[in-house]
């Protein structure tokens, strides 16, 4: 930290103009346009997921079954690719992942700006099918329905392999940056945990999208040439179609938490005040998920005919997976006792994450078990499941690293008290939208329906409350973040006290990160 | 990647790696990984076919009678070829030679050529006939009722293939304009070393493909 140097000069002034932004190269920068484009697509997945629960806020209804399928379709995938699966690793992780190496920029940063290209570019293609009928198939695609639907489903579908390159480039890049930019000194056993997560997460994204992209590839070739892979008429099968998709679609799932773990290993350690506890069992935690999640896609498709001994031993599997992942969770507890908590923002966000995910996790022990997925399976409860993981799990942990990064990235602090309230809502409309869902579930309410019987209504109005409550949440999230761009106090480098490398750079930092290239010497976590 | 702001005559790198060999390697590390998500996304087909040759091999057998072996045999030979000239390029790259680098990745670049025209001339011959993937197939006197699953499997098979050998052409052309402008040197030859490495693994999946689909017999 070196104060000689010119500090009015940094990333965000280094360059000026639009046209600067679109052609950059500086991973923050690209880590900042990730950021515009994924709270921009966060807010329409999330409109379209008010209409959903505009619709079942009373039986009866209010829009078509057709119209509502195409709500609950773009909902889904908007939000899984193009705003969770992005969310960490493209934004926080660009941000930070080489600001946390001591790095002064990602491996390939041309590849970089490509992967957001290819982001927009399958977004757009996503959103024009919109104008062919849309689709609504759900973000799955299940076969033989989304063969026979209209055709604004390929639309869908190619956006989708689209956005997977982007993903893919993302895993590339981010997996030869670990490996090959680390700062001097910096082992992997140096690294601050959120680059394991980040580094795990970079793993399944090399092995696992080419297999969806291959997956999605075939489904437009069946729907615009017939070539019968998921057809029974010619032999082929639909259940391969959902063999496919869970091989990527599970592990994509660990997409989703795995960088989400890593930011609350951040947070609880910065907030506490105290080194994390179990360093090497967090970080090989993250590999061994990631390593375990290869193996578990048949958990979905207990009841698809798959045979009974494959079903027991995906259902094993899956259990498994409940071992690391609670690990990591006493970990993040055991750090806590006797630290010096504070209950600033982001910390706030951690507490509600291990909350939230951890009903989310035992919900997801409930139905690995075979017999109870069997009741369960397509009811609310799985949707309600699945929420307080992607929901209370990563969506939780991205405001909490957007609150955490926020004085870094822009330098300059916003306000606590509507961060803190934002928080409030924001965690009290979860829980009140989706803890009904799981008695609907338990009590029978199938997934996916546009209308549901009278008994149902009490607690699909109370759930449909507590979604606006969730929005008035988000948008005093936003009004807080637009709040501290405009008129923000000037951040100090180290607003939290933290120890790891990005904090020792100035706020905004530089254009490359840091004025004298960083040596570790110690641990990321040095505080007592 | 190279940035074209950056100096190679004299072992220039960019700016956020500590020298050209940290650079070269790097590029080499994440060319590698790209490629295991090439063998990852042709790993799905062969499953596929393999799922598909096991349920029905009589289907299997009597698609690959319809092909040339003559045809997919010139095209195996011709691709091993290229391979070799490819590493001829890398060679001639390291001796500071762009004059035979650029004339040995045009030789790749034409095998690429004639690789496509061999294709080309086969699609159109079971286009002719009817032989079309799935639904669209309309070939008369097929033996097995879905013998449009094993040209669908076909098509995609070599269709996806192909297209990685059309990109592969586009890279070898861009090395071929950069080695013509004298750009490598033995400090600097991450692009034709990259270049080659893709284009050996689109050579390897067509070694696989080749008995798959033409020698079931």
């Amino acid at each position: 930290m070196s104060s000689a140097a010119d500090t009015s000069k940094n990333y965000l002034n280094h360059e000026k103009g639009l046209w600067s932004w679109l052609t950059t190269v500086d991973h923050k920068r690209i880590g900042i346009m990730y950021m515009i484009t994924v709270l921009l697509f966060f807010a329409i997945g999330g409109a379209f997921a008010m209409l959903i629960r505009l619709e079942l806020f009373a039986p009866g209804g209010t829009f078509e079954a057709q119209v509502y399928n195409q709500f609950m379709t773009f909902h889904g995938a908007i939000m899984v690719f193009m705003v969770i699966i992005p969310g960490i690793p493209a934004f926080l992780g660009n941000f930070v992942l080489p600001l946390h190496l001591g790095a002064k920029d990602v491996a390939f940063p041309k590849v970089n700006l490509m992967s957001w290209y290819c982001l927009i570019v399958g977004a757009i293609i996503s959103f024009i099918s919109l104008f062919y009928h849309g689709a609504d198939t759900g973000w799955t695609f299940y076969t033989p329905y989304s063969i026979q639907t209209d055709n604004g489903t390929i639309l869908l579908v190619l956006g989708a392999f689209v956005m997977g390159f982007s993903s893919i480039l993302t895993g590339v890049n981010f997996v030869a940056t670990t490996h090959r930019l680390r700062c001097k000194g910096m082992g992997f056993f140096q690294m601050p945990l959120f680059v394991w997560g980040l580094y795990s997460t970079a793993i399944l994204q090399v092995i696992a999208t080419p297999v969806l992209g291959i997956t999605l590839l075939l489904l437009a070739a069946e729907k615009i040439m017939g070539i019968g892979f998921f057809d029974p008429k010619l032999g082929g099968d639909p259940v391969l179609f959902q063999h496919f998709f869970w091989f990527y679609s599970h592990p994509a799932v660990y997409i989703m938490i795995l960088p989400a773990m890593g930011i609350i290993s951040e947070l609880i350690t910065a907030f506490s005040r105290k080194v994390i506890f179990g360093y090497k069992a967090i970080a090989f935690s993250s590999v061994g998920i990631a390593a375990v999640s290869f193996f578990v896609w048949g958990h979905h498709m207990f009841v698809s005919g798959q045979s009974e001994l494959a079903g027991v031993i995906f259902s094993f599997l899956t259990m498994l997976v409940g071992v690391p992942t609670a690990i990591k969770t006493f970990n993040w507890v055991a750090t806590m006792y006797k630290g010096s908590i504070q209950f600033q923002s982001p910390m706030l966000y951690a507490l509600g994450f291990l909350f939230l995910f951890t009903i989310g996790g035992v919900t997801g022990i409930m139905l690995a078990t075979m017999a109870m997925d069997v009741h369960f399976h397509d009811t609310y409860f799985v949707v309600a499941h699945f929420h307080y993981v992607m929901v209370g799990g990563t969506l939780m942990a991205i405001m909490g690293g957007i609150y955490y990064w926020f004085p870094k990235m822009f330098g300059k602090m916003y306000s606590e008290l509507g961060a803190q309230l934002s928080f409030v809502l924001i965690f009290v409309g979860f829980n009140v939208t989706f803890f009904p869902q799981f008695i609907l579930g338990a009590k029978g309410m199938p997934r996916r329906y546009h209308d549901y019987p009278e008994a149902f209504s009490f607690l699909n109005s109370v759930s449909s409350i507590g979604s606006w409550t969730i929005g008035l949440g988000f948008i005093v999230a936003l009004i807080v973040i637009i709040h501290g761009l405009l008129k923000g106090a000037k951040a100090p480098d180290n607003p939290w006290g933290a120890k790891t490398l990005e904090w020792q750079t100035t706020s905004p930092p530089p254009h490359e990160n840091f004025y004298t290239d960083p040596v570790v010497t110690g641990g990321p976590y040095e505080y007592r | 990647m190279s940035t074209a702001n950056v100096d190679r005559s004299g072992g220039g790198h960019a700016h956020h790696f500590e020298s050209a060999e940290h650079e070269f390697d790097t590029s080499k590390f994440g060319t590698w990984l790209f490629l295991c998500t090439e063998v990852l996304m042709f790993g799905g087909l062969f499953v596929a076919y393999f799922i598909f040759s096991n349920l029905f091999p009589e289907t299997f057998l009597e698609g690959s009678k319809y092909l040339d072996w003559k045809f997919g045999a010139v095209n195996t030979a011709v691709l091993l070829f290229s391979s070799f000239t490819m590493v001829l390029a890398i060679y001639y790259a390291q001796q500071n030679n762009n004059k035979k680098c650029a004339n040995m990745l045009m030789i790749t670049f034409v095998c690429g050529l004639i690789f496509m025209v061999i294709k080309y001339m086969e699609y159109t011959h079971k286009i002719e006939m009817g032989l079309l993937p799935g639904d669209m197939f309309a070939f008369q006197g097929a033996e097995s009722s879905n013998l449009g699953l094993y040209f669908s499997v076909y098509y995609m098979m070599t269709g996806l293939h192909g297209s990685h050998v059309i990109v592969g052409m586009g890279l070898i052309l861009w090395c071929w304009f950069r080695a013509r402008k004298n750009e490598f040197n033995s400090g600097y030859f991450t692009p034709v070393e990259c270049v080659g490495l893709f284009w050996h693994l689109v050579d390897l999946i067509w070694i696989y493909l080749f008995p798959l689909l033409y020698l079931i017999d």
